[in-house]
């Protein structure tokens, strides 16, 4: 295994983080606190406690798995479509990196980047309301698995993207939209028979569900079932990422 | 000797259906400098791309260093550097940096001592921790080439390396590309410039419509197939050449103040001293005479444009 290679290029993309610091952590994180203060703070204070949880602490998880998802996607999406768009692509495919390794390098870091969002993200949280961690484990197990897949989904958008619109695309107007409707800002136990019926549809449910659970022990579909949910997404991303280097999908003429 | 790059019966035909490459047969001997040759289009990086994991290739073999370039590609790719003709850079890294990620990629630990000494060949120490963005088009194009030359590979090609570079530039890295022959690297490059094959390449071979169809030595292909002109600048201009002149098939030139006579420099009689007595004869004085020889630019052109033979001619 070329381990050398696989560091140099996650140290690579890691520098890219510190070298946009702005951009890559700040943004986020004061995006997702002027979601507390208008979610947790301004409405949040005139809502009713969801299952014994705050409504402020109750949307923590459901914050976290937005920024976690889009951010995962865009980080492993522009890694590896910023090489493309500038030519640069043709060192990594010349270079004695397998597949494997090269997609080390690229999500590995990508998902460094999000988990320590993530992270960063919680400690913000933690200075408006009390958050508490059941599961920590757990908690852990699924933000690295998230961050992986997701890393991964946007590694297959980054080579599958012919323009910078199509990298914002699918974050923009498919995953957000489903994570706002996957429960990140209310249990889907509370939507009428029907409409919990079609979000259950929704993968990103069983994403912030599982979370969920590993902070306040409940969520709104089993932790197998959020499990196993995202375990099929991982392999499917794997699977797409597999035919991409076998067929050299957008990356070898 | 074992030629340290092996390509058997290459062929690349694109999705849209162009054939690209064509049942090519090449070997490359080691520390040699081979010039590949070709108009646009005739398929020369795509026979780098190929061998170097960019192109797939739709059939055929490629060894570097006696590695299968499909099956061991690891390690036969550690062993080649290459320099893309399109400038590609790390717009918002350092040269450093860049050049350092390059090393790392190809598994090799961390040398600052070479990669410093690298920069200083490449007049780019000045510029170790300058933005790629501020440089100039040639200093980028050093920069790629330190890239390429930072996992010291045993092969290096050059795909068009001296496109869009001033003449000093240009010279410069003809010194640095026979300096690293003489460290025992072998060097493919295609160019465009006949002028930068004659002057460094050991061998040339010539690409047309993806179709290798020449491969020689410089030397040899120039006695080959280079012509010699004798041009003679008349005292008197002339309307058409003499009957009596026809066995030389002269050429008037420069409205008739000039016979030009083309022969082969290899023939045992050039017929030149033939030439002077029959013009004397016919009392055809001449003010001055030149001779000069075809260049490998005549060559080149005169190959690339000649008609390919039959395919059942071919075929026999």
């Amino acid at each position: 295994m070329n381990v050398r290679g696989v560091w140099a290029l996650y140290s690579f993309e890691m520098q890219r983080t510190w070298r946009t610091l702005w951009q890559s952590i700040v943004t986020p994180v004061i995006t997702t606190v002027l979601y507390f203060v208008v979610f947790g703070s301004a409405i949040g204070s005139r809502m009713e406690d969801i299952g014994g949880v705050d409504y402020g602490a109750f949307i923590v998880p459901g914050l976290m798995m937005l920024s976690l998802l889009t951010q995962s996607i865009s980080n492993a999406s522009f890694a590896i479509y910023f090489p493309k768009f500038t030519g640069t692509v043709y060192e990594m495919l010349s270079a004695p990196m397998s597949p494997s390794e090269l997609v080390m390098g690229y999500v590995g870091a990508a998902a460094t980047k999000s988990i320590m969002l993530g992270l960063i993200i919680l400690a913000t949280a933690n200075l408006f309301v009390d958050v508490r961690i059941e599961y920590p484990l757990a908690m852990i197990v699924f933000l690295v698995l998230t961050a992986i897949t997701f890393s991964m989904f946007g590694f297959i958008i980054g080579i599958w993207a012919d323009g910078f619109e199509q990298l914002s695309f699918i974050p923009m107007l498919i995953v957000t939209p489903l994570t706002f409707l996957g429960g990140a800002f209310y249990s889907i136990n509370m939507l009428p028979d029907l409409w919990r019926t079609i979000s259950l549809f929704n993968p990103v449910v069983y994403l912030v569900s599982g979370f969920r659970w590993s902070f306040y022990g409940e969520g709104d579909v089993s932790i197998g079932l959020s499990l196993g949910i995202t375990a099929i997404f991982l392999l499917t991303c794997l699977g797409a990422i597999i035919w991409i280097f076998r067929t050299g999908y957008r990356l070898k003429e | 000797m074992q030629p340290i790059i092996s390509i058997s019966n290459l062929s690349k035909i694109y999705d849209g259906g162009v054939k690209a490459l064509d049942s090519v047969d090449l070997e490359i001997r080691p520390g040699e400098i081979f010039a590949l040759l070709g108009p646009n289009g005739a398929g020369k990086t795509t026979l780098i791309s190929a061998v170097c994991g960019i192109v797939t290739p739709t059939s055929g073999t490629m060894a570097a260093g006696g590695y299968d370039v499909i099956r061991d590609y690891k390690k036969a790719r550690k062993m080649i550097g290459l320099v893309p003709q399109e400038i590609s850079t790390d717009t918002f890294e350092t040269v450093w940096a860049t050049v350092n990620f390059s090393r790392g990629l190809f598994g090799k630990p961390r040398d600052a001592t070479y990669i410093e000494q690298l920069l200083k060949d490449l007049s780019l120490w000045d510029k170790r921790d300058a933005k790629i963005m501020e440089l100039s088009g040639g200093m980028k194009r050093r920069v790629m080439i330190a890239k390429a030359l930072s996992h010291e590979p045993d092969i290096l090609f050059l795909d068009e390396p001296t496109a869009g570079v001033d003449v000093e530039l240009r010279r410069n890295m003809w010194n640095l590309v026979r300096g690293l022959r003489e460290r025992g690297v072998t060097i493919i490059l295609t160019t465009h410039y006949i002028e930068e094959a004659e002057e460094m390449a050991d061998r040339v071979g010539v690409i047309r419509g993806g179709e290798i169809i020449v491969v020689e030595e410089t030397v040899a292909i120039m006695r080959k197939l280079g012509k010699r002109q004798l041009t003679l600048t008349l005292t008197d201009a002339m309307d058409a050449v003499p009957d009596s002149l026809a066995e030389w098939e002269l050429e008037l030139a420069d409205e008739g103040h000039q016979l030009v006579y083309t022969f082969d420099a290899n023939d045992e009689s050039t017929g030149i001293p033939s030439l002077l007595r029959t013009m004397s004869d016919l009392g055809i004085g001449f003010a001055d005479l030149d001779t000069s020889k075809s260049s490998l630019e005549d060559i080149f052109v005169g190959l690339v444009h000649e008609e390919p033979a039959p395919e059942e001619e071919t075929a026999a």
